[in-house]
């Protein structure tokens, strides 16, 4: 029979029984709801242990590739490890501050430990005084550091200081990575479609590289969005990207301006690819934007679970 | 005699007709202002626990659940024409998918059958 370690204890499966049926006859607390492989509210994860293909059915493939099932209709037959916390901490140093424009800084550092993480995952970046706030990575995990786009908020306590008072060298601290908003292989020739605003840019442009180094040969179409020019950032490189490679498009879109497309990004979307059957799709930034623009590329046509977001909620100020 | 559920094709034909059904759901301007500015994740992750349930299939639902997920959208004028409407768009996406009119009949059935604690009556 099968056991199950859940926080450091071992939970012994009794004949037939799912794991969250194990779990919740054992006192553990699990949310659930249908019980029946379809809501997905008892996702967990197993960070070791086979996972019966059944109880990944229908799920993201960024899930599947995590480790992620259904535990109402898991019934393993060999021993899981099951994950609940989001990944250690480790230490890390600024080894690199660059500011892109008025409001966005490049920052890259190095940590003690190599992180192991997917391009447009986050992590949760800790100054020594506790400060914490979450940051997109934009980088590579073969690069020799961790690149965040950090956005001056107003007010921002973490990014006023990084604008302000970070010197390279610093000390701070990694936790994570976290989400499921990244580059799967599998599928080479797939057209996909890249769209955000602001330091959303940060996971997609991560994403872009991702997908370029593991010879990702369908199109690749990315949407950058800002109210004005000033808001974008990054234009040199991202149109270095496509002379280099004859399948990446990027398009800055502003609301108004000289020099770039003007529009909203959802209208201009939606002309340049008025049927997204068979596409996949992933969308960063701003949460009320990330909403409308999953429901556009849905009703467009594209497969809901072609579909991955990463909403930027932001810290309250104080 | 295999169940209902059986005969549909279990979860995988809830995977297939989710996306079907939720779009023209979604593009009904007669219902499509309960769902403004719902996360879509969440949104398809509660209309395959439906789908499941109307299909016959295994399902932990109650009729207060029922009434408690749609309170709010009764406080805010949700009717028999919204479900009625809801029930088109179930049966128009099972002859999409090629399912016997006798198959859908009893689809029909269950999803009706959870009208009045959807309304709240």
């Amino acid at each position: 029979m099968a056991t199950f370690t859940y926080n450091g204890a071992a939970y012994p499966a009794a004949p037939e029984e799912t794991v969250l049926e194990t779990l919740l006859r054992n006192g553990i607390e699990i949310p659930n709801s249908c019980r029946a492989g379809a809501c997905q509210s008892c996702l967990l994860r197993a960070a070791s242990g086979a996972v019966p293909s059944v109880a990944q059915q229908g799920l993201k493939a960024t899930l599947v590739e995590q480790g992620y099932f259904l535990s109402c209709v898991c019934r393993p037959e060999a021993d899981l490890l099951l994950e609940t916390a989001g990944g250690l901490e480790v230490a890390a140093t600024i080894t690199a501050l660059e500011r892109l424009s008025a409001t966005v800084m490049r920052a890259r550092l190095r940590t003690a430990t190599p992180l192991e993480y997917r391009s447009g995952q986050y992590i949760t970046l800790r100054r020594d005084d506790g400060l914490a706030r979450s940051y997109s990575l934009a980088s590579l995990p073969e690069d020799d550091a961790l690149e965040l786009h950090i956005r001056r908020a107003p007010r921002g306590r973490m990014s006023g200081w990084f604008f302000d008072e970070a010197c390279e060298g610093d000390a701070v601290s990694v936790r994570g990575p976290a989400g499921g908003c990244f580059y799967t292989a599998g599928k080479p020739e797939q057209p996909l479609l890249l769209a955000g605003t602001g330091t959303g840019l940060a996971p997609l442009a991560g994403i872009c590289r991702d997908a370029l180094r593991q010879d990702h040969h369908g199109p690749i179409h990315l949407y950058h969005g800002a109210l004005r020019p000033e808001g974008l950032y990054l234009r040199d490189e991202l149109q270095q990207w496509m002379s280099m490679h004859g399948n990446f498009h990027y398009k800055p879109v502003v609301v108004e301006g000289a020099g770039v497309t003007n529009g909203a990004l959802d209208k201009v979307i939606a002309a340049d690819h008025p049927k997204l059957n068979g596409w996949r799709g992933f969308v960063c930034g701003d949460p009320s934007i990330v909403t409308m623009l999953k429901k556009n590329l849905f009703l467009a046509g594209m497969g809901s679970r072609e579909i991955f977001a990463d909403a930027f909620v932001e810290a309250p100020c104080n | 005699m295999s169940s209902l559920y059986e005969q549909l094709g279990g979860q995988p034909a809830v995977d297939a007709a989710v996306d079907i059904f939720y779009r023209k759901v979604l593009t009904d301007d007669h219902i499509s202002a309960f769902f403004e500015g719902v996360d879509m994740d969440k949104q398809i992750g509660k209309q395959k626990a439906f789908l499941t349930m109307a299909f016959g299939g295994p399902h932990n639902y109650t009729g207060a659940d029922m009434r408690r997920g749609h309170a709010h959208l009764v406080a805010r004028g949700l009717n028999d024409s919204h479900f009625d409407a809801v029930a088109g768009h179930l049966s128009a996406t099972l002859q999409e998918l090629g399912v016997g009119q006798d198959l859908i009949d009893q689809v029909m059935a269950i999803a009706g059958s959870t009208r009045n604690d959807v309304l709240g009556r």
